[in-house]
């Protein structure tokens, strides 16, 4: 029998990683994530994990630990935010490009400056192309699910690439929710032990990591990294397959609400999508065909999937709580459209930057974008795409 | 063996090296703009310069003798020209007589 329980999204992340028990974390404490290293180093202390956790100086050396732990074959975990991953930089694409499975707790706040320690998604997107398979995460529960099966897709022989979920900081780090947790032992089998095919600790077979790499071979080395975030993606489905077996909780690549037969849709990440499917629900009861899809998968991107899914909409709305300032739209609108255009998909889509630097997103916010859409889808014309959303601009 | 037309689906991933004492293999010298020559004629073999190479490009015999430079490794950075007590090496830029 599984187990009700009622946990903040750090507290599931912690739990989680206490019934994967990995062999290493190297973690530095920064707002939001902070409770996340503090609880399992509880854990540590009171021996109900056997992990070795190196308290760095620093998030750096926090990567560079897990990088240096799983280079030697071990299983190594972190946790971080905002400023924390910026520090981590440099060695987030050494630890993608190395290939290392690492496994990573990201609580997703807004990146300084000016100082804000509040949720968006803006340290999250600064990653979004350094080979790092990415789940988001609409609630605690997901947040623990997403975390149980990282392992078994970040380690598959297939993909071997290092992992994040991503929950909204605060909004749902902090808010205890009730929470269906699985059994030690379910997990203990289900994650499986860790045995790398080659590791730095292997006296059998001395092996040189991260070997000097230039014209002749880096071009076939980040080839390899896409082809492996490419093959992550059926590797993800087929855990998420396993993984409802035993909880009987599904999981794809996204998720569709009443996206079916909807004529218009927002296309959000994380906690709104929680907000977002109330607005649904009442504006079903109006009689309006409204729906939503909440991208799970964000890398590897599921591009066709998506387009796909919204191909019969009359418009679509593509929420981005992070601002590009690169004088376009936001991540998750760019990459929509451009799978919807390469699939041939010619729905009208707007792109909305909201909740910025923690900025409340109510669900009167997210009617106004479905009111919107419904002017859009009545005379066909989108106007001005790149909108805000919860803006004081004048 | 892996070389520049290995096709990436026969690399390891991440470049990794499952062998051990395999520097040998990587060739060094074409980053060479100055080269040593050995005058052998005016060379003592007293032994000072195979030491100070901090590759591999003087190769001593099992007579105990120095030989002939190994270009494969030399990069010219020329310290054993400089410890040479007979001028047995001189420095010639590359390209020249």
């Amino acid at each position: 029998m599984s187990i009700r329980e009622r946990l903040s999204g750090n507290e599931a992340a912690a739990t989680a990683m206490k019934q994967i028990n990995p062999d290493v974390v190297a973690a530095f404490p920064i707002t939001p994530s902070t409770e996340i290293p503090q609880y399992f180093s509880t854990f540590v202390s009171n021996g109900s994990v056997d992990t070795e956790f190196v308290a760095v100086e620093s998030e750096h050396s926090a990567m560079s630990a897990c990088i240096g732990a799983e280079a030697a074959g071990a299983r190594a975990m972190t946790a971080t935010s905002a400023n924390g991953l910026s520090l981590m930089w440099e060695m987030i694409y050494i630890a993608s490009s190395l290939r290392l499975p690492i496994v990573m707790s990201l609580v997703n706040r807004a990146v300084s400056g000016p100082l804000n320690i509040h949720n968006d998604h803006s340290d999250a997107m600064g990653v979004r192309d350094s080979g790092w398979i990415m789940l988001f995460s609409e609630n605690n529960q997901e947040a623990y699910d997403n975390l149980i099966m990282a392992h078994r897709i970040a380690e598959h022989k297939d993909v071997l690439l290092p992992l994040m979920i991503c929950q909204d900081g605060f909004i749902t780090s902090h808010s205890i929710e009730n929470i269906e947790l699985i059994e030690d032992e379910k997990v203990k089998e289900f994650v499986g032990s860790y045995h790398p095919a080659h590791y730095l600790l292997n006296d059998k077979e001395p092996m040189a990591i991260g070997p000097m790499d230039l014209q002749a071979f880096l071009f076939e080395h980040k080839y390899q990294q896409a082809e492996a975030m490419r093959n992550a993606k059926k590797v993800i489905l087929e855990v998420a397959e396993e993984f409802e077996k035993m909880t009987g909780r599904k999981y794809g690549l996204f998720e569709e609400y009443r996206l079916e037969d909807a004529e218009i849709a927002v296309v959000c990440m994380n906690s709104t999508a929680g907000t977002t499917k109330d607005v649904v629900d009442e504006l079903r009861e109006k009689g309006i065909k409204a729906g939503m899809l909440k991208v799970r998968v964000f890398r590897p991107f599921p591009a066709e999937e998506i387009a796909k899914a919204l191909s019969h909409l009359k418009a679509v709305a593509i929420l981005d709580k992070s601002d590009s300032l690169n004088g376009v739209g936001g991540v998750l609108f760019e990459d929509v459209v451009s799978g919807m255009y390469t699939n041939g998909n010619n729905v009208k889509a707007l792109s909305y930057v909201y909740g910025i630097g923690g900025r409340d997103t109510t669900a009167q916010d997210i009617t106004s974008v479905y009111t919107d859409l419904e002017e859009v889808a009545k005379t066909g014309n989108v106007g001005n795409p790149y909108r805000y959303l919860g803006l004081r601009k004048e | 063996m892996i070389d520049k037309n290995t096709p990436a689906k026969d690399l390891t991933i991440g470049g990794n090296i499952y062998e051990a004492g395999n520097a040998r293999e990587f060739k060094t010298g074409d980053w060479r703009s100055i080269r040593p020559v050995y005058i052998s004629e005016k060379c003592k073999q007293c032994g000072l310069c195979f030491p100070v190479c901090p590759d591999d490009a003087i190769p001593v015999g099992k007579d105990q003798l120095r030989k002939d430079f190994n270009y494969d490794y030399c990069k010219g950075c020329g310290v054993c020209a400089k410890v040479c007590p007979f001028g047995a090496i001189e420095m010639k830029t590359e390209g020249e007589d």
